[in-house]
């Protein structure tokens, strides 16, 4: 059988850098995945995901997404595409309810389904109540509950999440994880960035770490520990495979 | 989002609206020709006679200028390059008496050569050289005005010859017809478009309206490309190019929106111009059945400055980029396009650059709907040109975003 997500020989150089950010990847992904991309700072995770997810266009190599290819498929594929930037991506002075309005829109959802699956979508996120508030107002872990909204309204069949609980209080890291456990349940296949190895240990169904734009190690987040000696958890497994060397970037 | 940013309604309406004031207030009284303001200019008599009391009786009935005589020629030439005074005109010493005797000379020459009675030798002796009169100016004065003043003086002193010619000649031949019936033996007569039976009479609201307007519809450029570079940077165009949606359906969403915004501008200056003017001394805005024909150049105008606004957006990074250049290059559109200086008077190469300038599509769009009558049939040219830059605008932006970002 096909797998949902196959990526052949990616490679990624971005204009006037010296190495590739992303360098010879081939991955599969299942469908029902929750696939964690980790990695420390300027390992290729976000250059990997935005090109996935259309932003950017690879160097080389090729990836299908349920069959669909970029070049052919384009408007099919972003039509079951949804992606949460790690930047909360909605417009301050709107409010929550308008700025989902209006990014729902894009997905061309019709005005009544749209409303429905917004407020339904505020009512499990704990924002029901801040709907009519301007998003400028919204605490941190407000917005990334809200930036998630916007990525999930017109039910993707694969979600792009770029470190979508960085800087946020437990609670909506909470309410967070456990919207996309939801959405994976019905269906939805999310690829997932992350510092937090921890939470990725617990929430990921598969996990690839990558470095310098290659990939390290595939498995399972119990595979991957049984497979490095004397390893406890992911951090060591991550620590082993990728240095205790410090990884400042200058973007 | 506009209606909760006030700073952003008062820039963007309330703004062309003080600037179309304060620009037709200004520009009106240069058109009334100083009405009401007199300037103070030294005039120093040093002939005292019959042609320096003539100039002096022309400067004070054109009811431009206050005439100051306390000065001699040194302190008037300080006070002026001092830039206390415009100017000083300095009438030198015998003016009248060698005027006189230089023509009573060369009237004889031309009698005696008719074979008439004449001394020639005294006319030999009577010959002079011309005399100047000293015209200073304030290093600091506007060309335009220097050039008005000078050639109403020379027309004052050409005038006075005449008179002086005819009356030697008379005195010649002995004649004494009244002469000054003939004193104007061409004169001009200004024919104006007409609307209807009426003359139609440009005057300064006329032409500062539609040009002010056309440059307030033009910074439409800054707003829109920091909000797309603002875009960028907040990450929620990424929602938008990875939507289904294609993006030049979200540059024509923002184009509605900023034309719905143009439209409006121009409406408010049109009303400022019809209602509020009659009350500030200017003349009111005469749009009468030409409302139409505004709106569709002003619907065209903005376009082509949204699409320089979409481009600009496209193209910066930052607010940084996107500002400050978009306000600089709208004012130098506006330069180019004739909304300061007449395009007639720009040196020939910028003529040739103003002829690609989309203000100056626009600018000549108005003035022929105003001042031209024009219907649309006559601003059909400038408003495909100002469509087809629209389109060339958002086609390069396109192209760039594709290749910058798709897959």
């Amino acid at each position: 059988m096909e797998n949902f997500i196959e990526i052949k020989n990616l490679y990624k150089k971005y204009k006037n850098a010296e190495e590739f950010s992303v360098n010879d990847i081939s991955l599969n992904i299942d469908k029902d995945e929750i696939y964690g991309i980790l990695g420390p700072n300027g390992a290729g995770k976000t250059t990997l995901i935005s090109m996935l997810s259309g932003l950017i266009k690879p160097t080389s190599g090729s990836f299908k997404i349920n069959g669909l290819s970029p070049q052919k498929d384009g408007f099919k594929l972003r039509q079951i595409i949804g992606i949460v930037p790690q930047e909360y991506a909605l417009y301050p002075t709107l409010t929550a309810k308008e700025n989902l309005m209006f990014f729902g829109s894009l997905y061309g959802l019709s005005h009544k389904k749209l409303r429905n699956a917004i407020d339904e979508s505020l009512e499990i996120m704990g924002l029901s109540k801040f709907a009519d508030k301007k998003v400028e107002q919204f605490s941190g872990g407000m917005k990334r509950r809200c930036n998630l909204i916007a990525g999930t309204l017109h039910n993707p069949k694969v979600l792009f999440l770029d470190e979508p609980t960085v800087g946020v209080d437990v609670q909506s890291k909470k309410a967070i994880i456990d919207h996309l456990l939801e959405l994976n349940k019905k269906g939805t296949c999310i690829i997932y960035t992350s510092h937090h190895l921890s939470e990725a240990e617990e929430f990921c169904t598969k996990i690839a770490i990558i470095d310098h734009g290659k990939i390290h190690a595939v498995g399972s987040p119990e595979e991957l520990v049984n497979r490095v000696t004397n390893a406890e958890n992911l951090e060591d497994v991550f620590i082993s495979l990728t240095g205790k060397e410090l990884r400042d970037v200058v973007v | 989002m506009l209606k909760r940013d006030i700073g952003g309604i008062v820039i963007i309406f309330v703004m062309p609206l003080l600037l179309i004031i304060t620009i037709t207030l200004i520009q009106d009284s240069t058109f009334k020709n100083l009405e009401g303001s007199k300037i103070p200019i030294i005039f120093i008599d040093n002939d005292k006679s019959e042609v320096s009391k003539n100039i002096k009786q022309e400067l004070q009935s054109s009811k431009t200028f206050e005439l100051l005589t306390n000065f001699t020629e040194k302190s008037a030439q300080d006070a002026v390059f001092g830039g206390d005074y415009q100017m000083a005109i300095v009438i030198p010493k015998n003016l009248t008496k060698d005027i006189n005797s230089n023509i009573d000379s060369k009237v004889q020459t031309i009698v005696s050569s008719f074979g008439l009675e004449t001394d020639s030798s005294a006319v030999k002796k009577t010959v002079s050289k011309a005399k100047d009169i000293h015209l200073y100016f304030d290093p600091a004065t506007n060309i335009g005005f220097k050039n008005n003043v000078m050639n109403a003086v020379n027309k004052m002193v050409f005038e006075i010859e005449n008179k002086k010619i005819y009356k030697a000649f008379q005195d010649q031949l002995g004649t004494t017809e009244n002469l000054e019936e003939n004193k104007n033996l061409i004169s001009f007569k200004e024919i104006t478009p007409k609307k209807g039976n009426m003359d139609v009479m440009p005057n300064s609201v006329q032409h500062n309206v539609p040009a002010w307007a056309l440059f307030a519809i033009f910074f439409i450029v800054v707003p829109l490309s920091i909000n797309l570079v603002k875009e960028k940077s907040q990450g929620t165009s990424v929602r938008a190019r990875i939507s289904p949606t294609p993006y030049f359906i979200h540059i024509l969403g923002k184009t509605f929106t900023y034309l719905i915004i143009c439209v409006i501008q121009f409406l408010l200056m049109v009303a400022v111009g019809i209602y509020l003017f009659p009350y500030m001394d200017l003349p009111q805005f005469d749009v009468t059945g030409k409302m139409f024909q505004l709106i569709v150049v002003t619907l065209f105008s903005g376009l082509a400055a949204i699409g320089f606004g979409v481009l600009l957006g496209t193209v910066a990074d930052t607010q940084e980029q996107s500002a400050p250049f978009g306000a600089t290059s709208v004012v130098v559109l506006a330069a180019v396009g004739g909304i300061w200086v007449p395009v007639f008077l720009m040196p020939e190469f910028m003529q040739t650059i103003a002829k690609f300038s989309p203000m100056n599509w626009g600018l000549n769009a108005y003035y022929d709907i105003i001042l031209r009558n024009s219907g649309i049939g006559g601003i059909a040219k400038e408003i495909t040109f100002l469509f087809l830059f629209y389109v060339a605008m958002v086609a390069i932006s396109l192209f760039y975003e594709r290749k910058q970002n798709a897959v």
